[in-house]
């Protein structure tokens, strides 16, 4: 196990692309002192930001301490191993992650595992916005793996998601699942509205509250529970179809009990 | 052999001591030219506005001579030239400047290092060019274009699916060359032969450079014979008279997408036997890039093909543009026909001298693919291999299979540089005969040695990275880095003639004011605008 402990406070940001066990395998301390990061407009060397040990064993994991919330960039295109993180951590983690998984004991920036394609993240504390979304511009959005936040998590999640699993616990900002195209995202807290924008296709499953629904989806009926996962979510949903302004047939599954507001949609039944 | 240089100039000897390149078992070719690149303007940096997403894809650091930038398909200024450099190329030629933003596109063009550069007005919908040709007045329009050239330190005239974007103003298209333009009562044909009897008349180095009606529609390849076929009768001895840009859009057979077939075989046949033609291929290659053209209706075809995002510009009376961020999949039966036609065009069109290798970047595909394309003129075999990799029907239905022909280095020089020289009329560019600038790339493959059929592995490296580049008799880079950032110059075009001299009248000042949002006395460009102006001065035919 390699272990990095950040030396010195951050004061602009660093990007850490290197941190992967990708690029750490079959490396001595001493090359990986050596790789090159950037701190604000400066190269520097990680030796120079972060004490890095190795522990015999267990050489598939590399163990982070410390506030990295100025550090971006870990665990880039990373396709196996392990990531813990012991401390909070700044934007773009897990960036086109292809494998393996990454933890993270603390708070996050945003756009955590933009564009991924299969691996998984879990989140013990909250995060930013844009999680699994792509960068600005593109439309390749998270295609596989699963995203697990215990926390809150900010606006825009799950955006251009095109496959995989994104599961929160705490509650999510507004245009959860924007540009969705396949894959699912249950919310088990509330979320702030507009949730699917512009979806295509995909499942978007909130047991919390929800203030309204865009009049761009058709509400289709009530469910007594929904799949995610293959485990079985207990309602009752609404169920609603959309985004019809893009002729999309995605699902929101929005929890009948805690959104008495929604009772409306009943009478078209 | 020995080339001297002195004064960035080719010399028959120089005076005193002088560096010496050895450059022997190497190819030393004259820096080389592009004739079509949307490398500055309006298009191309609203293209960079949209797309955020290419900037992160490629990123280039600063360095002590080099300054830094972003891009992929539209990269920046600064590092479009020297990544043109790099590969050996010396000149590029930005081919849609819609006139009234002309100043913005100069701006761009002087932020573009090493290369020498030169821009290509749209005319084929302005308003005054379409009222003059349907009022039939040929000497006033001449006199228009003349004034044009001087004003937005123009080139060539630029022709864009004539009266199609007029018409796409009321949210239509012209569907041949025949049909008439809204409100204007004036055909395309009208319009393509009227400029280039201007184009004649002024005695402009190019020739009218167009871009067809139809462009991307399946069975444009007959708009295309018959854009080529009205202009045949004012075809002069010694050079074309109309260049067919990016031709491979241009070649589309069949009813619908599902039939599409290539119509490479009908235009070649044409340019084989026709000497007053000459086209650019506009090569695609199997990549992510962004489609910019002014053809505002063809961009929103494109835009609903793909489902991607666009934009659609309107610069007032003169012209449009459309935006599209596009991929190239090699399993798609379309790109992969599109790929095909553009190689068919190079190998089946004879004489070199009037087919050009283009990509008409970034909407084919970026230009740094350009050695990928020589590889693939160069080696049958190259061909085979990605034949091998793309869409079964497409396979099938392609003639490259059929096609023998690889071209040779000499070839390859002509339709990169001399070539595309020639027909832009640059006297002193594409050859390394005295008198000629010292623009100079040399490539480090020994052709003595090197079979480029088998070793196009080889050819590709070789053109990808320029052992030297010479600019102006000035190394600017040494094996494949730059080494030294020059200026380029701006070409424009000055005609000279009190013919057609544009009478500045009342009613152009009211016209400018009712149609146009600035003032006829700001509309102009003068010259000390430009760091590095180079008019070129030409006398009106008669």
């Amino acid at each position: 196990m390699i272990i990095l402990r950040l030396k010195r406070t951050l004061k602009v940001p660093v990007e850490a692309r290197c941190i992967s066990q990708d690029i750490f395998e079959g490396k001595t301390v001493e090359d990986i002192r050596s790789l090159k990061v950037w701190e604000g407009n400066k190269v520097r060397k990680l030796g120079e930001i972060f004490e890095v040990e190795e522990k015999r064993g267990d050489n598939s994991t590399i163990r982070i301490l410390g506030d990295l919330s100025k550090i971006r960039g870990i665990g880039y295109q990373m396709t196996h191993g392990r990531i813990i993180i012991e401390g909070n951590v700044g934007h773009r983690l897990g960036e086109e992650l292809g494998g393996g998984e990454i933890i993270v004991h603390g708070d996050t920036g945003s756009w955590i595992g933009s564009s991924m394609k299969d691996g998984r993240i879990e989140i013990f504390g909250c995060t930013g916005d844009y999680i699994a979304a792509p960068y600005r511009g593109s439309m390749k959005g998270m295609r596989g793996g699963e995203i697990i936040v215990h926390g809150d998590v900010g606006d825009e999640a799950g955006g251009y998601m095109r496959g995989g699993l994104i599961v929160i616990d705490g509650c999510t900002g507004q245009f959860l699942g924007v540009h969705m195209k396949r894959g699912t995202i249950l919310v088990k807290g509330s979320s702030e509205g507009r949730i699917g924008a512009e979806m295509v296709n995909g499942k978007i499953v909130v047991c919390g509250q929800v203030p309204s629904i865009l009049p761009t989806f058709t509400f289709e009926d009530i469910k007594s529970s929904v799949k995610v996962d293959g485990e079985k979510i207990k309602g009752p949903f609404y169920r609603f179809i959309g985004d019809l302004t893009e002729n999309g047939e995605g699902k929101l599954y929005i929890s009948k009990a805690e959104n008495p507001h929604l009772k409306f949609y009943e009478r078209y039944l | 052999m020995d080339i001297f240089v002195e004064d960035g100039r080719i010399v028959d000897d120089v005076s005193g001591e002088a560096e010496v390149i050895d450059a022997s078992g190497m190819i030393v070719m004259p820096g080389g030219v592009d004739i079509h690149t949307h490398i500055a303007g309006a298009e191309v940096n609203t293209g960079r506005l949209l797309r955020p997403e290419d900037h992160y894809l490629d990123v280039e650091v600063k360095t002590a001579i080099t300054r830094s930038g972003v891009g992929r398909s539209i990269p920046s200024t600064f590092i479009t030239g020297y990544r043109y450099a790099r590969m050996g190329y010396t000149t590029a030629i930005t081919p849609s400047m819609p006139p009234l933003l002309a100043r913005h596109t100069h701006e761009e063009l002087e932020d573009t290092p090493i290369l020498d550069k030169a821009a290509f007005p749209l005319l084929g919908d302005s308003w005054f060019v379409l009222e003059y040709l349907r009022d039939d007045k040929i000497e006033e329009c001449a006199a228009f274009v003349s004034w044009i050239m001087t004003a937005t330190k123009g080139y060539a005239i630029k022709i864009v699916n004539p009266g199609g974007i007029e018409s796409w103003g009321f949210g239509g298209n012209v569907r041949d060359i025949d049909d008439p333009v809204p409100y204007f009562n004036i055909t395309p044909r009208d319009i393509i032969r009227g400029l280039c009897r201007v184009n004649k008349m002024l005695n402009l180095p190019h020739s009218i450079h167009i871009h067809t009606n139809n462009l991307g529609k399946p069975g444009n390849y007959i708009t295309t014979l018959e854009t080529m076929r009205c202009v045949e009768e004012f075809k002069e001895e010694d050079r074309p008279i109309i260049h067919v840009t990016h031709c491979q859009f241009s070649s589309f057979k069949g009813r619908d997408w599902s039939s599409l077939r290539s119509g490479s075989e009908e235009i070649a046949e044409y340019v084989n036997d026709h000497s007053h033609v000459s086209i650019d291929i506009g090569q695609v290659v199997f990549t992510d890039t962004t489609t910019m053209t002014a053809d505002g209706p063809f961009q929103y075809i494109l835009h609903q093909l793909s489902g991607n995002k666009w934009v659609n510009g309107d610069v007032e009376t003169e012209t449009g543009a459309g935006i599209v961020p596009f991929r190239y999949r090699r399993r798609s039966y379309v790109h992969a026909i599109q790929w095909s036609i553009g190689l068919e065009l190079a190998l089946l069109i004879r004489d070199p001298w009037r087919v050009f290798l283009t990509t008409d970047h970034p909407n084919a595909a970026p230009f740094t693919t350009y050695p990928r394309i020589i590889s693939w003129l160069m080696s049958k075999k190259a061909r085979e291999k990605i034949m091998d990799r793309i869409n079964e029907k497409a396979k099938r239905r392609s003639l490259l299979g059929s096609i023998d022909r690889e071209y040779t280095f000499f070839e390859i020089a002509i339709i990169t540089r001399a070539g595309q020289s020639k027909v832009l009329g640059l006297r002193s560019k594409g050859h390394l005969g005295i008198g000629a600038e010292a623009d100079i790339s040399i490539y480090n493959i020994n052709p003595k040695e090197v079979d480029p059929s088998r070793n196009y592995k080889d050819v590709r490296r070789a053109f990808e990275r320029a052992k030297y580049t010479l600019k102006g008799g000035e190394i600017v880079v040494r094996d494949g880095e730059i080494v030294k950032s020059v200026d380029g110059r701006i070409f424009w075009v000055k005609p000279e003639s009190s013919r057609y001299k544009i009478n500045v009248t009342d009613e152009l000042k009211r016209k400018f004011r009712e149609y146009y949002t600035v003032e006829f006395e700001n509309y102009m460009i003068p010259e000390s605008y430009l760091i590095n102006s180079s008019p070129i001065h030409v006398k009106a035919g008669v």
